[in-house]
């Protein structure tokens, strides 16, 4: 475990062509790191997430992505995310691969991930039209009981970035709130990069059982407040729901986004 | 007290719910009508979100399923796969509710594509959890706005089971839970026909002539024998509604 500038987090820990997830489940998603990445021209990125929200309609519309795996591509309670269907609809800025998925399956797919396992065994999609687009939805019989059960490949990212509320001085890390799959995707993965909105003498982890991941666990930890905006992080500051609501014509035409991205990540902030 | 359709949608909703419901609830209409029930005559019901948080009393109305004040007001927040592994898998949800873009006769609903899956004429957001909530919760009802376009004879995708394209996919796939129970409208409640599980209309909103619901519909609907004409929404329903969502808009600054 290192602690370093995030710009060296990403240029050491985030190659071309890695399978990548960042998680957050509305919640601590990881937008500084989501920018430096646009800013260091990342390519051929599998991106990984339940909830690519607006966090991969930019890495998607300035061409970070070759493929999506994700449960559920909207902009949450506002409506369609703009970029990734253009890239979808239109093949803008190029076509991406969609892997889909239900929210149970990436879930189980994660916790299937960390626990090592090569698949995930549930039950899921029955009656669903996902099977026959997406060819890792599976079915095998229960050798004990003979029920028809549900298999998908686990996830295990090259790398996964997520955002916590705070580390310590050992480069141990606090997560509380909506939790979501951090812990799944950050112990399923090879490399780990987390941002954090401080670094703190002690943890101050509310409960003996506050999901805290050892610094063994973590390759890079880098300090950026505000690292989850225009997302919220617990204890620190709210959602900024208004900029959600913005981002709806802000990603509708190319050109608009363009100008949003030059002024905003391009420029550093 | 006069109301618009879109009132009497979400009361009709919220009057499904009662005190013992364990609901997992989607966000948007769905959500509107659960803390409309838990707000005024189900004050002990269980609102589940899919971010984990059990038992959660927002005061105002959330725009994501993630907002931070479902965390603060929950009974516990538990990690996004043990929510569906242990709760909703695990059989623990009385009631899921969903919305969707398409709904056809047999309670399927589409939230994938509008057009062929390759190469769609509109890309809709996806499944999220809502496959698994059609068929593990114990039942489940369904709010949209009622559209030609958003009820066609046959979906163009099926995200989400509900009785399957002949009315008996559930049945052959050996799903014990009982699906889709109850499709309320702007215009009409529907329900499942007890012969072969076609939606059929058994309620029409004040106001609402049958014409209407054919007009707006892309299969030949069928009525009930004893069709009910759908109680007005009280004053206080109205009161109830309407302060939820002005409460929402002060404290937000959204436009519900």
């Amino acid at each position: 475990m290192e602690f370093t500038s995030l710009s060296k987090a990403i240029k050491r820990y985030v190659r071309d062509g890695d399978t990548v997830a960042m998680e957050g489940f509305t919640h601590l998603i990881p937008f500084a790191a989501a920018h430096e990445i646009i800013r260091q021209g990342k390519k051929d990125l599998a991106l990984v997430r339940m909830t690519p929200d607006i966090i991969y309609d930019q890495l998607i519309g300035t061409g970070c992505a070759r493929k999506i795996t994700f449960s559920w591509g909207g902009n949450p309670g506002v409506g369609s995310l703009h970029r990734l269907r253009d890239a979808v609809e239109n093949g803008w800025p190029h076509p991406i691969e969609l892997e889909e998925h239900s929210h149970a399956g990436m879930a189980n797919a994660y916790a299937a991930g960390a626990a090592g396992l090569p698949c995930a065994t549930f039950r899921g999609y029955l009656g669903s039209d996902l099977p026959k687009f997406n060819p890792n939805i599976r079915f095998i019989p229960c050798p004990f009981t003979g029920e028809t059960l549900t298999v998908i490949p686990s996830i295990q990212p090259d790398v996964t970035v997520i955002h916590a509320q705070r580390a310590d001085r050992q480069g141990n890390v606090l997560i509380e709130g909506i939790v979501g799959v951090q812990k799944e995707a950050a112990l399923a993965a090879q490399r780990t990069v987390v941002t954090v909105e401080e670094i703190v003498e002690d943890l101050n982890a509310s409960s003996p059982n506050s999901i805290v991941l050892p610094g063994w666990t973590i390759d890079a930890i880098v300090e950026a407040p505000g690292g989850a905006r225009p997302s919220y992080a617990h204890g620190y500051y709210q959602r900024n729901n208004a900029f959600y609501q913005e981002w709806d014509s802000i990603a509708t035409e190319r050109a608009d986004f363009i100008q949003w991205i030059q002024a905003n990540v391009e420029r550093g902030r | 007290m006069e109301h618009t359709p879109a009132e009497m949608m979400v009361v009709a909703a919220a009057r499904r719910l009662s005190n013992d419901d364990v609901c997992f609830v989607g966000i948007g209409l769905p959500s509107a009508a659960c803390n409309l029930a838990r707000l005024s005559h189900a004050p002990d019901i269980t609102l589940i979100y899919e971010s984990g948080t059990i038992g959660t009393q927002p005061d105002v109305l959330p725009l994501s399923i993630g907002d931070g004040e479902l965390c603060e007001t929950a009974l516990t927040t538990v990690s996004v796969p043990e929510i569906f592994r242990y709760w909703l898998q695990g059989g623990r949800i009385s009631i899921g509710f969903l919305g969707a873009a398409q709904i056809d006769r047999f309670a399927n609903l589409n939230t994938t594509v509008i057009g062929n899956y390759r190469s769609p004429r509109v890309r809709l957001p996806g499944a999220g959890g809502a496959p698994e909530i059609a068929t593990f919760c114990k039942e489940t009802l369904i709010i949209m706005r009622h559209s030609l376009r958003g009820m066609p004879k046959k979906v163009d995708f099926v995200t989400s089971l509900g009785f399957g394209h002949d009315g008996q996919e559930r049945d052959r796939l050996g799903i014990a839970t009982r699906g889709p129970s109850l499709v309320i409208t702007d215009l009409c409640i529907m329900r499942p026909s007890p012969e072969d599980n076609e939606l059929q209309v058994t309620s029409i909103h004040p106001g609402v002539i049958p014409k209407q619901i054919v007009e707006r519909t892309s299969w030949p609907i069928r009525f009930c024998a004893e069709l009910e004409e759908t109680p007005f929404p009280t004053p206080k329903e109205l009161a109830d509604l309407r302060n939820l969502y002005l409460r929402t808009e002060s404290v937000t600054g959204r436009n519900t």
